[in-house]
């Protein structure tokens, strides 16, 4: 019986949670400021949170495409298709790999900063001084952060796949000798830029919204002790690899799944 | 050492209905009026029921042992939580009714030092004293700054001003957060702890401020301690909470003669009395093993 009505607690926790994050992310978005005053907000923003993520997002790509490379002319060399080997590599991460990835290393990188920022201002009361001079944190602090994440994801997933072709076509091409010709050529006729390019950018969005919103309310809402910030940061990375693998999931099979 | 400030009546918790003083035109109205507010964190009830005027231009010291809702008071003034049921009106407007752009002006209106400071730690201490006249005002930008350097210098602190809050002691911290929280000239301020962990002479410091602003500005101040000497030495009116009820008020002297033997036990610091010195245990014997043992 005990398991029972915790389980039943759980289930109860669960729920107010989904409210609690519904009605911050209304009170996120329904109030508007100022151009003036939100538009610096946001270009700091997006420097913290894309700009300084670049390095981690080109490097990754980089070798997730020098992988990609060797791993499908292995493979297709096998059949005699190593031609195909930019196509593969443009396919899998223009559709896969640079959304998916780039939001995962966004979480660990961004999203665990801004959870941990947000709760030791939270912790030492930098929020509550706000509100009680009369400025509204939801507006001042998180909507630049949470708008921010929103255009930097799908900008990092571009420049992730840009560099991620890059590293496939140095081993493919300049390494293992794969004609430079059909590398790019078969990459052109088979990625299609709605079915394939539009759908990727659609997902990256999708990811970098949800991520950031996960981010900004686990530290908005976390307990405001030390251990309350260090487990809405672990939440955060949680909760968005969860979240970025199993949305993929679903718009992967609507995007896709017309078979 | 801090002369007492004579003259103000005694409040009661369910203030007289005069709200001017005929002829004068001064307004004797209390600036806060609590009434039956009722207020519960889970099973436990926090205020059950208080009733509180807070005067007009004074400094009132609410005071009470640890974790008996004192912050949590100031909270429901600022209108941070909103109460069970009862009325909070500050400035003739009931907080816990307003809607939220109506409250964020009321807001405007206060100030209120918190205990850690709360200085946003990214900005140097001159552009946490220009915040919020940066996000209020549309001043022009020397006006801010003769603005905030006169509200340093008012602290002290005006040679501070390009220092960042990591670089500050306890009482300079505070000291910025005063400074701050007067930048919109408001017409309350609450202070929340201002004397906790304070070296005497940043705790001097402090109280010659918060009574030189309260009288240079007329200032309507509300402050939450547990320091009873400090607190009494510059307040003009107390009250003293615990156990969800405000079980002593009035001015320093008629406190310090409270019949209430918690309020003494409160004011003199004694170890035991009506709040016992042992936390409600289960009975010793049986903790121990000892009861009913048969030899």
């Amino acid at each position: 019986m005990d398991k029972l009505a915790a389980f039943g607690r759980l289930g109860l926790d669960i729920i107010a949670s989904l409210g609690r994050s519904g009605r911050f992310l209304a009170g996120v978005l329904g109030g508007v400021s100022k151009p003036s005053v939100a538009f610096p907000l946001l270009l700091k923003q997006l420097y913290s949170i894309g700009v300084l993520s670049l390095a981690i997002i080109v490097v990754s790509g980089l070798f997730i495409g020098m992988v990609l490379g060797l791993q499908g002319y292995t493979i297709l060399s096998d059949y005699g298709s190593e031609a195909a080997i930019g196509q593969m590599i443009a396919l899998t991460l223009v559709r896969e790999l640079g959304p998916v990835v780039t939001a995962l290393l966004f979480a660990g990188r961004a999203g665990s900063a801004l959870t941990a920022e947000i709760g030791l201002m939270k912790t030492t009361e930098q929020l509550s001084s706000m509100e009680m001079m009369g400025v509204d944190p939801l507006r001042r602090v998180i909507a630049p952060r949470l708008w921010a994440g929103f255009i930097a994801v799908p900008i990092l997933a571009a420049v992730f796949s840009v560099v991620g072709i890059w590293g496939g076509m140095l081993v493919g091409v300049e390494w293992l000798g794969v004609f430079e010709g059909s590398f790019w050529g078969n990459m052109q006729s088979s990625v299609s830029f709605t079915n394939d390019v539009l759908n990727g950018v659609i997902k990256s969005v999708v990811f970098g919204f949800v991520c950031t919103w996960i981010a900004v309310y686990q530290g908005y809402d976390c307990v405001p002790t030390s251990a309350g910030i260090s487990s809405a940061t672990t939440k955060t990375v949680v909760y968005s690899s969860l979240a970025v693998l199993g949305l993929d999931f679903v718009l992967t099979a609507v995007m896709f799944g017309d078979f | 050492m801090y002369p007492h400030i004579e003259g103000c009546n005694q409040f009661a918790r369910v203030a007289p209905t005069p709200r001017r003083l005929l002829g004068t035109g001064m307004d004797t109205s209390p600036y806060i009026e609590l009434r039956d507010v009722v207020f519960a964190r889970g099973d436990r009830r926090i205020f059950d029921g208080v009733s509180l005027d807070i005067p007009r231009g004074k400094i009132t010291a609410i005071m009470g042992p640890s974790g008996t809702g004192k912050t949590t008071l100031l909270r429901l003034i600022g209108g941070q939580l909103r109460p069970d049921s009862g009325t909070i009106t500050v400035a003739g407007e009931n907080v816990p009714r307003l809607k939220r752009k109506a409250l964020y002006r009321l807001r405007e209106k206060m100030g209120m030092l918190f205990q850690s400071g709360a200085l946003f730690t990214d900005l140097s201490v001159f552009e946490n004293v220009a915040f919020p006249l940066r996000v209020h005002t549309s001043l022009p930008e020397d006006m801010i700054r003769d603005i905030v350097l006169m509200k340093l210098e008012a602290v002290g602190l005006r040679g501070a001003r390009e220092l960042m809050p990591a670089e500050l002691s306890g009482g300079m911290t505070r000291r910025v957060a005063l400074a701050r929280s007067i930048a919109l000239d408001p017409e309350l301020i609450m202070y929340d702890e201002p004397f906790a962990g304070q070296d005497p002479i940043a705790m001097g410091v402090l109280i010659k401020l918060i009574r030189d602003l309260n009288s240079s500005m007329g200032l309507t101040s509300v402050m939450v301690s547990h320091d009873v000497k400090e607190s009494l030495s510059i307040c003009h009116y107390a009250c003293i909470v615990a156990d969800g009820q405000i079980i002593g008020d009035g001015t320093p002297e008629e406190i310090k003669a409270h019949p209430s033997e918690q309020v003494q036990q409160f004011l003199h610091g004694h170890p035991d009395g009506p709040v016992p010195f042992h936390y409600p245990a289960a009975d010793a014997g049986q903790d121990w093993g000892i009861t009913g043992r048969s030899r």
